[in-house]
C-alpha cells in the first residue's frame, strides 16, 4: 500500500500535473494560432475593456439575464465553482503535501469548513445530474461527454469526503482520491472541462463583439 | 421529437437534397469546416456544457415549452454537433432536416447570447450550418429566389434598373403636389446623405420612399439616392449562406456611395440590412471599419430631432409600445434613441413590452425566416406565441416597429391572434405629424 501511495503521490502526480499544465498551455497556444489563422475577422474586434466588462458582469450572481432566469442553477453553479477551486487549493491536507514536497506553505481552510464545502460540491453535482435526468431541455442535449465530465469532477470530492471521514478502508480510499484528483487534472484540457481554459476567452470575445461592434451589453 | 417529425415540403430544399450523394455531402461539409471555420466553432462545440440555460432565451423554445428540440442548444445538437461528430458523413435526408431547421427555426437574433454563461454564439453556428446548406445547393425556394435576384440585379426583388428610377421619379412627382419644390435628387455628388433602402420599398412599400423624401425635404437635408445598382442595402445572401454574393452586394453599396462622394449613408428602417452593412458584409470584405460612415434611420431621425429640424404640427396619440428589432438594438444599441424619438413624436405613454431593449424577443421573421415564404409561415407564427402574449399584455393599439422584417412578422402574429394592433414605422408617424406646407 505504501508503494502505491508513493507512486500516486510521486510519478503519477508529476504526470497528471504535467498533462494538465502542458496540455492546457498547448491547447491555448494552438487555439490562439487557429484563431489568428482562421478567425481573423473576429480576432480583429477583440478588446480588453469590453472583454473585462463582460466577464465581470457575468461573475456577479443574478446580474446577467441568464442567471436571473434560472435561479436554482445559478446558486448551484456559483457555489459549485467557488468550492471546487477553494477546497483543493486551501485544504490543510493538501497544503501539508506542498510543504512536504516543496517547502511551500500558505493559509488553509478549517477542516470543518472544507468539509461543508465538499458537501456543497457534491450537492451541486447531484443537482447537475438531476437536471440532466429530469429537465427535458437538459436531457435532450446531454451526451456521454457531459456525464463523463460530471463523473470526473464528482469522484475526487466523493472519495476525499469518504477518506476524510474514514468511511471504508482509509488506505484504499486515499489512493482512490489521489488518483481521481489526478484524472481530473489530466482531463481538464481534453474534455468538456476544457471550459476552464477557454470560457474566459469565449466570454471575452462575445463581450468584445457586443461592446465594440453592437454597442449593446451581452448580459 | 426533433426536426425529422415536423418536416415541411419545400421545392427548393427537396430538389437540392435529391441531387446529393453521401460523398458529396462529406466533401462539402468538411471543406466548409476546415476552410471557413476555426477556433470559434471549435471552442463552442467543445465547451458548451449542455446546461440548457439557453432554453429560456429562444422564442421558439418558449413557444413550444414541451419540445426541447427548439432550444438553441437543441438546434445545434441536431445539426452542427452531428456534422462534427460524424465528420460530415450524413445522408441526404439528414440535410433536409438540417436545412429546414437552420433556415426556418432560428432567426439568428442572438438573444441566447444573453443566457449563455460562456458566451456561445448560436447564431454563428446556425449561420455556418446555412453556409454548408448553401454550398450543398439546399436552400428554401423563396429565399433562394431573392438570392438569385440579388445575384442578377443587385437587388432583392427583381426590380429592373428603369423601374427603380421610375419609382423614385413617380414618388417625387406625387410628393410635389403636397410639398412644392420637393426633389428626390438622383446621383447628386457630394451630398451630405446617401439614402439607401431595401428593395421591398420600391416594390410594394413605395409610400416609405415618399415619406422619407418628405422628411428630408422639410428638414432641409442635403441628400441623394443612387440612380443605379447599390441602392438596395438588403442582403438575403447573408442569410442564405451565399457569402460571396453578400460581399459583392456590400461592396456595390459602399462603392456606389463612394462614387457619389457622399459624407454618410443613412439606411431606411430595416434591421437585417443594417446588420449586413455594419457587421457581416464588411467583415467578409476584410474591412474592419466602413469605408463610408453608416447610420440607421432611427439614429438619423434622432439627430434631426436634436437639431430641431423635425417640426411637428401635432403629436401622435398614444399610448404605444415599441418593438425592439434585434439587429438595431441587440445588434447596435439604438434602444434609447428609439425611445427618445418615440417620446418626441407620441402624446401619451410608452407601454413597454417585457422583456424589452437588448432582451426583447425577436419577431420570428428576421434572419431570413420570413423570406422562406408561405410554406414556413406557420413555423414562425406558431413559433412566437410568446410575442403575441407580450404584445397583448401591453394593451395598446399601436406598435412602433422600425424594421421591415419585424413589420412582416408582427403583422402575421397580430392577425393570427386577433390582437387588433397597428404597426407603424417611425417615418409613418413623422410624416403624419410633421408640419407640412399647406398646414
Amino acid at each position: 500500500m505504501n508503494a502505491a501511495y508513493e507512486f500516486v503521490t510521486g510519478p503519477l502526480a508529476w504526470f497528471a500535473w504535467g498533462i494538465f499544465i502542458l496540455g492546457a498551455a498547448w491547447r491555448l497556444y494552438s487555439m490562439y494560432q487557429l484563431a489568428k489563422k482562421k478567425d481573423a475577422s473576429s480576432w480583429a474586434f477583440m478588446d480588453l475593456g469590453f472583454s473585462l466588462r463582460s466577464i465581470v458582469n457575468w461573475l456577479i450572481p443574478f446580474n446577467a439575464l441568464g442567471w436571473r432566469k434560472s435561479p436554482v442553477m445559478t446558486v448551484a453553479t456559483f457555489a459549485f465553482h467557488i468550492c471546487l477551486i477553494l477546497v483543493p487549493v486551501f485544504l490543510v491536507a493538501h497544503v501539508v503535501l506542498w510543504t512536504e514536497f516543496f517547502g511551500i506553505s500558505y493559509a488553509t481552510l478549517p477542516d470543518s469548513v472544507a468539509d461543508a464545502m465538499t458537501l456543497v460540491v457534491l450537492a451541486a453535482c447531484l443537482i447537475f445530474a438531476g437536471r440532466r435526468l429530469t429537465q427535458k431541455e437538459v436531457a435532450y442535449i446531454t451526451t456521454g461527454k457531459d456525464w463523463l465530465a460530471l463523473v470526473i469532477v464528482t469522484l475526487p470530492f466523493l472519495t476525499g469526503f469518504l477518506a476524510y471521514h474514514q468511511i471504508f478502508d482509509y488506505q484504499v480510499m486515499i489512493i482512490a482520491h489521489i488518483v481521481a484528483g489526478e484524472i481530473m487534472l489530466a482531463a481538464i484540457p481534453f474534455t468538456r472541462l476544457s471550459h476552464m481554459v477557454f470560457a474566459a476567452f469565449t466570454r471575452a470575445y462575445m463581450g468584445s463583439e457586443f461592446g465594440g461592434v453592437r454597442h449593446a451589453r451581452d448580459w | 421529437m426533433g426536426i425529422t417529425e415536423r418536416l415541411i415540403e419545400d421545392v427548393g430544399i427537396r430538389r437540392g437534397v435529391s441531387r446529393l450523394t453521401p460523398e458529396k455531402i462529406e466533401k462539402i461539409v468538411n471543406a466548409v469546416l476546415k476552410g471557413e471555420t476555426g477556433a470559434r466553432l471549435k471552442t463552442y462545440a467543445e465547451t458548451c456544457m449542455r446546461c440548457g440555460l439557453c432554453a429560456e432565451a429562444c422564442h421558439f423554445a418558449l413557444s413550444h415549452p414541451d419540445d426541447p428540440s427548439y432550444t438553441p442548444a437543441g438546434k445545434v445538437h441536431q445539426t452542427m454537433s452531428v456534422l462534427l461528430d460524424k465528420k460530415g458523413r450524413v445522408d441526404p435526408d439528414f440535410v433536409y432536416g438540417m436545412a429546414q431547421l437552420a433556415y426556418t427555426e432560428c432567426n439568428l437574433c442572438r438573444r441566447c447570447v444573453h443566457l449563455c454563461p460562456i458566451g456561445i454564439d448560436t447564431a454563428y453556428i446556425m449561420s455556418t450550418v446555412r453556409r454548408i446548406c448553401h454550398k450543398l445547393g439546399v436552400t428554401p425556394q423563396y429565399m433562394q429566389d431573392t438570392a438569385h435576384s440579388h445575384a442578377s440585379t443587385f437587388n432583392q426583388m427583381w426590380v429592373k434598373d428603369d423601374e427603380w428610377t421610375d419609382s423614385l421619379i413617380w414618388q417625387e412627382d406625387e410628393a410635389r403636389e403636397e410639398f412644392p419644390g420637393l426633389r428626390i435628387p438622383l446621383d447628386k455628388e457630394g451630398s451630405d446623405i446617401y439614402y439607401s433602402v431595401i428593395a421591398p420599398e420600391p416594390k410594394f412599400r413605395t409610400q416609405l420612399i415618399y415619406q422619407a423624401a418628405a422628411i428630408m425635404h422639410m428638414a432641409g437635408v442635403d441628400w441623394t439616392m443612387p440612380a443605379s445598382t447599390g441602392w438596395d442595402n438588403s442582403d438575403m445572401c447573408m442569410f442564405s449562406g451565399d457569402f460571396e454574393m453578400m460581399g459583392r452586394l456590400k461592396r456595390q453599396h459602399f462603392e456606389s456611395a463612394q462614387k457619389l462622394k457622399v459624407k454618410r449613408i443613412v439606411m431606411g428602417e430595416c434591421g437585417h440590412a443594417f446588420r449586413s452593412v455594419y457587421d457581416t458584409g464588411n467583415r467578409w470584405l476584410g474591412w474592419r471599419h466602413h469605408p463610408v460612415p453608416v447610420i440607421h434611420a432611427v439614429e438619423f431621425y434622432w439627430e434631426l430631432i436634436q437639431e430641431g429640424r423635425i417640426k411637428l404640427a401635432k403629436k401622435f396619440p398614444g399610448p404605444v409600445t415599441i418593438q425592439d428589432p434585434c439587429n438595431i438594438v441587440r445588434g447596435r444599441g439604438l434602444q434609447e434613441k428609439l425611445r427618445e424619438v418615440t417620446r418626441f413624436l407620441v402624446d401619451g405613454d410608452i407601454i413597454e413590452m417585457h422583456p424589452n431593449r437588448e432582451h426583447n424577443f425577436c419577431c420570428a421573421a428576421g434572419g431570413g425566416v420570413i423570406n422562406c415564404g408561405p410554406p414556413f409561415k406557420n413555423v414562425r407564427v406558431d413559433g412566437n406565441t410568446v410575442k403575441a402574449e407580450q404584445l397583448r399584455a401591453t394593451g395598446v393599439k399601436t406598435v412602433i416597429t422600425p424594421c421591415h422584417n419585424c413589420h412582416g412578422g408582427l403583422h402575421d402574429i397580430i392577425h393570427h391572434h386577433k390582437l387588433g394592433m397597428d404597426l407603424k414605422f417611425l417615418s409613418d408617424i413623422i410624416y403624419e405629424c410633421m408640419e407640412k406646407p399647406e398646414a
